[in-house]
């Protein structure tokens, strides 16, 4: 005899049979009489189980385990970071009351996400040097897309100017989402020297087709642009909107975008106290400067301060909601509905947390380190990092003379150690080169270790 | 009768910025080893100086403790399905949301995975992703799927863009320029069919509330690229027609897309696979049971058939003797959607929940969700000043769809307030105004992890709301007063006078500029 199933409680054959009785049911089937025979499917679903939790643990976790335990953090970033979540975070985003609400549809009883959520909008703009923020879109990459097509619509462009050195991932997605559109991407030169856009292509490039100039600081990889306040004022020059991709843990060291002529911020919001999850989920960030012709065209919910109609007391709603595909259907500034809510609100714990003397300190403590590592890897024979002079923060180029990227990766493998990522196929012409990532994670320990590794590679 | 005396928390919370006092910090980044500091020059020489950030955020300066009591005292002015009542959120499928997912979603090695790491070190990732995906095909009766997708209308939209690629492959995307929704769609369905480029031609309900066969008639031709549909579709009623409907739309030239939605009524009954529909996607945060999060994340995976496998997002996630691979070489693809491969870790507990159901228990939690919605439905229908409309004989799927415009003509009590006095009892309120095809709606979804009595207090509370409305309309129409906050007052949010959307404005405001 079956069981019954510990998440169904009217699995109980009396239960079952009572209620069917009680409305007049002789078989469940009976409920299903509008599917035509010719459409039933037939047979059993062909998926393993039920297990009981147990097994289902063991089975999960025995698959889990199949991944190599490394002996420290992946050398890798590029859009996904390792960072340190602080236990905090963690509790509070296990919350039932977080973890299993849905969309703050009612607001007298969901007070508490939608404070968070806009805590996490507040904190962010501080962060960022904005005014508004949304309650988050999917990732860097659709917030990239989304973002142009909001310059589409403000000023109906069709061409989006972007760095060379841009993720090709971040680039493919911004091409799906601006094809139908008719939008195109162009890239802009680097400064061979310094690999930062070339200020003079930018002025060529730049005119009346440009919705908007598009650049990242810290760029994909790794070196900071400095001549960003320029690009802003060359793009404005054209009526053209200045969108700035950022990673926020930078921001507790570098200039705030808000404070560069940014119009528009994006970015990965994953390294704020959310988990690399394998690439997801993460945290699209958005946020731009209190410009109504801006917000009545922003993607994605918008948490607002309002009041109770009785005594007059702070609350806080869902507002801007005509923008939005539930009530404008085609006419919607997006199709977004799930966002990523719940990483949010660990950002917004994140934030809390450290503050702005934590930020700092961290900003700080990643930058040498990396440092400690872009020095040591190039005393290396053979080796160079990183391969432009700039300024890095925690990413940088390593470049291989006499062996390929993959070659050393293999052999840091085999020893357990997951080296940068190969750039050989991404960015061909520079070379034999990886994307090295060192962060707070990364202790000094670790960095010697995978030198160590290279050494051996090298040698052989 | 068990209705309970519910009060929610209400801890007058300040905002986090309030609680700043200078110098406090709730967490403490490591130190630079002396050896690293001695090797490398000061971080502000190694920065150029445009680009040093000379103030600091104006962030919060917060104890640890009061940091956690600040987000535990938010959380407790919020509802959740696992610390709730009952959460019969129309169209959102708020079933129970199992711990032990969420434990494993927690294992080390899926928090510390990099998406770049070589794929010899994350086998283990992709054998469960391979595995989710295998049967999500099976549930569905797809060829090949992808799980890109990070939520619901993010699947929707990669699915009409795989049927603009299929199209534009065919040399026809120059002429089918038009998706065909019917008027009772998700609102989401026409913002994605528009944001992927389409003109949306709006299809109207036939008396039975399903798809007017002769109205899709008369818009099918040579423009349509396809047809967005929701089967059962949100009234919770089956569309039994599915199969014409399905060669209209092919004989047009157009491709079918299922909105997996409302996937939770039919498990193991039938496949939109076998209904004719060539593109899908499901909601894994509805059907397969991972928590919503306040608003995400969530997860949704889209399934094809063979005809459009070669257009799915890069890279495919394989397999060879054991060995599993990311594969990036598809020339006709349609690129990507997300940064990287989707929302992983739900995409875990989604893959522990479909073990935990196995085959089987996954047809019967479809079941009992139909069993459930049906109680529901036949118990309440005939309460005064409700209705069921469209045809009100038929067996509803996972959800029902009330309608209270005869209380609202003959009280004043609206389905707004019905709603918010549900909340006043600790139970959360049916989705509502929603479809608009249904005036004054209650579109009330329990999902099968409610038991009997759950329901049956369900059905007393709507019950007993109906009576004080035509009794004492004015107790209704307060509500409600249980919860954290009462009434607010929404417009005031949007008006440009008092719209306050971050920290930095609301000082403003206060300080009068």
């Amino acid at each position: 005899m079956n069981r019954p199933h510990p998440y169904l409680p009217n699995s109980v054959p009396e239960v079952k049979d009572g209620m069917m009785e009680a409305i007049g049911i002789k078989s469940i089937d009976d409920l299903y009489t509008d599917i035509p025979e010719a459409l039933r499917f037939k047979g059993e679903l062909d998926i393993p189980g039920p297990y009981t939790e147990a097994e289902v643990r063991e089975l999960v976790s025995g698959t889990l385990e199949k991944d190599v335990g490394l002996r420290c953090p992946p050398f890798l970033g590029g859009g996904v970071w390792p960072h340190y979540v602080p236990s905090v975070v963690d509790e509070v985003v296990r919350r039932a009351e977080f973890l299993t609400s849905y969309t703050p549809y009612q607001p007298e009883i969901s007070q508490g996400i939608l404070q968070s959520i806009f805590e996490y909008q507040s904190l962010l703009c501080e962060l960022l040097g904005m005014e508004v923020a949304n309650a988050s879109l999917y990732d860097w990459s659709s917030a990239l897309g989304e973002a142009a097509l909001l310059a589409s619509r403000i000023n109906h462009r069709d061409t989006v100017l972007v760095p060379y050195f841009i993720s090709p991932k971040r680039l493919a997605v911004l091409k799906t989402y601006t094809e139908p559109a008719g939008m195109r991407a162009e890239k802009l030169d680097y400064d061979a020297t310094t690999g930062q856009v070339e200020i003079e292509d930018l002025k060529e490039k730049v005119n009346d087709h440009t919705a908007a100039v598009y650049v990242e600081t810290p760029s994909y990889l790794g070196f900071v642009e400095e001549g960003v306040e320029a690009m802003a004022e060359i793009a404005h020059g054209k009526d053209a909107l200045f969108i700035a991709g950022v990673d926020p843990i930078s921001l507790g060291l570098l200039k705030a975008p808000g404070d560069y002529g940014a119009d528009l911020v994006i970015g990965e919001g994953q390294p704020l106290g959310n988990h690399m999850n394998y690439g997801g989920p993460l945290l699209g960030l958005f946020a731009a400067k209190h410009d109504n012709r801006v917000i009545r065209q922003m993607p994605g919910r918008i948490i607002g301060i309002t009041e109770t109609l009785e005594g007059g007391r702070r609350a806080y709603v869902m507002t801007l909601q005509t923008r939005e595909q539930h009530i404008r259907r085609e006419k919607a500034t997006s199709n977004i509905c799930s966002n990523e809510a719940l990483c949010c609100v660990a950002s917004a714990v994140y934030m809390s947390l450290l503050g702005p003397q934590g930020l700092r300190e961290l900003g700080e403590v990643v930058t040498s380190r990396a440092h400690y590592a872009m020095r040591r890897m190039g005393k290396l024979p053979g080796v160079r990092a990183p391969m432009f002079n700039s300024y890095h923060f925690k990413e940088f180029t390593v470049g291989f003379r006499g062996t390929t990227a993959e070659a050393v990766n293999k052999s840091l493998i085999s020893n357990r150690i997951q080296g940068g990522l190969s750039l050989a196929k991404e960015f061909p012409e520079l070379g034999e080169s990886a994307l090295y990532c060192v962060t707070e994670m990364h202790t000094k320990k670790d960095i010697d270790m995978l030198v160590s590794g290279l050494m051996e590679v090298l040698e052989a | 009768m068990t209705l309970r005396k519910f009060r929610q928390a209400d801890w007058d919370e300040p905002l986090i910025f309030e609680l700043s006092h200078e110098g406090r910090v709730g967490f403490l980044p490591p130190k630079a080893e002396p050896e690293v500091v001695d090797a490398v020059d000061e971080v502000e020489e190694l920065i150029p100086s445009e680009m040093l950030r000379e103030k600091p955020p104006a962030l919060p300066e917060v104890s640890e403790v009061d940091v956690l009591r600040h987000y535990i005292h938010l959380s407790q002015m919020n509802y959740g399905v696992d610390s709730g009542l009952i959460y019969p959120l129309g169209s959102c499928t708020m079933k129970y949301n199992p711990i032990i997912n969420e434990v494993l979603a927690g294992h080390p090695r899926m928090l510390g995975a990099h998406p770049d790491q070589d794929p010899s070190t994350v086998q283990g990732v992709l054998e469960f992703m391979y595995n989710l995906r295998r049967g999500y095909l099976n549930v569905t009766g797809m060829d090949d799927a992808t799980l890109q997708p990070a939520a619901g209308a993010h699947g929707e939209w990669t699915g009409i863009m795989l049927i603009r690629a299929y199209h534009k492959d065919r040399g026809e995307l120059g002429k089918r320029t038009e998706i065909i929704i019917p008027d009772s769609a998700h609102g989401t369905n026409p913002a994605s069919a528009a944001m992927g480029g389409f003109q949306i031609v709006e299809v109207l309900s036939g008396e039975d509330g399903c798809v007017d066969v002769e109205a899709l008639k008369a818009v099918a031709g040579e423009k349509t690229a396809g047809l967005m549909l929701t089967n059962p579709n949100t009234l919770g009623i089956f569309d039994n027609k599915i199969a014409e409907i399905s060669k209209i739309v092919h004989e047009a030239g157009g491709l079918m897309y299922y909105d997996g939605a409302n996937l939770n009524a039919i498990m193991g009954k039938c496949r939109p696979g076998d209904m004719g529909f060539d593109v899908v996607h499901v909601n894994l945060h509805k059907t397969f049971a991972t928590p919503h999060g306040g608003g995400g994340p969530g997860s949704g995976p889209v399934g094809v058939k063979s005809h459009l496998a070669g257009f799915l997002p890069v890279p495919t996630i394989e397999e060879k003797n054991g060995v599993y691979s990311l594969n990036y070489d598809k020339p006709k693809s349609i690129g990507k959607v997300h940064g990287y491969y989707g929302n992983v870790n739900v995409m875990l507990k989604a893959y522990a929940y479909m073990l935990t159901l196995g085959g089987t228990g996954l047809r019967e939690a479809s079941e009992l969700s139909v069993l459930n919605s049906n109680y529901i439905a036949r118990k309440l229908k005939d309460t005064r000043g409700l209705s069921l409309p469209y045809s009100p004989e038929k067996p509803r799927m996972h959800e029902a769809v009330l309608s209270a415009a005869k209380m609202n003509e003959e009280t004043g009590v609206r389905a707004l307030n019905i709603a918010k006095r549900l909340l006043d009892y600790g139970i959360h309120a049916p989705t509502i105004y929603f479809p608009q095809i249904v005036h004054e709606a209650l579109m009330i979804e329990p999902t099968e992890t409610e038991s009997v009595e759950v329901l049956d207090d369900f059905i007393d509370a709507v019950k007993k709301i109906s009576e004080m409305a035509y009794s004492k309309p004015e107790e209704v129409l307060k509500a409600p007063t249980n919860t954290a906050v009462g009434k607010l007052d929404e417009p005031r949010a949007a008006h440009p006078k008092t719209i306050c959307l971050s920290w930095r404005r609301y000082c403003s405001l206060q300080r009068g500029e």
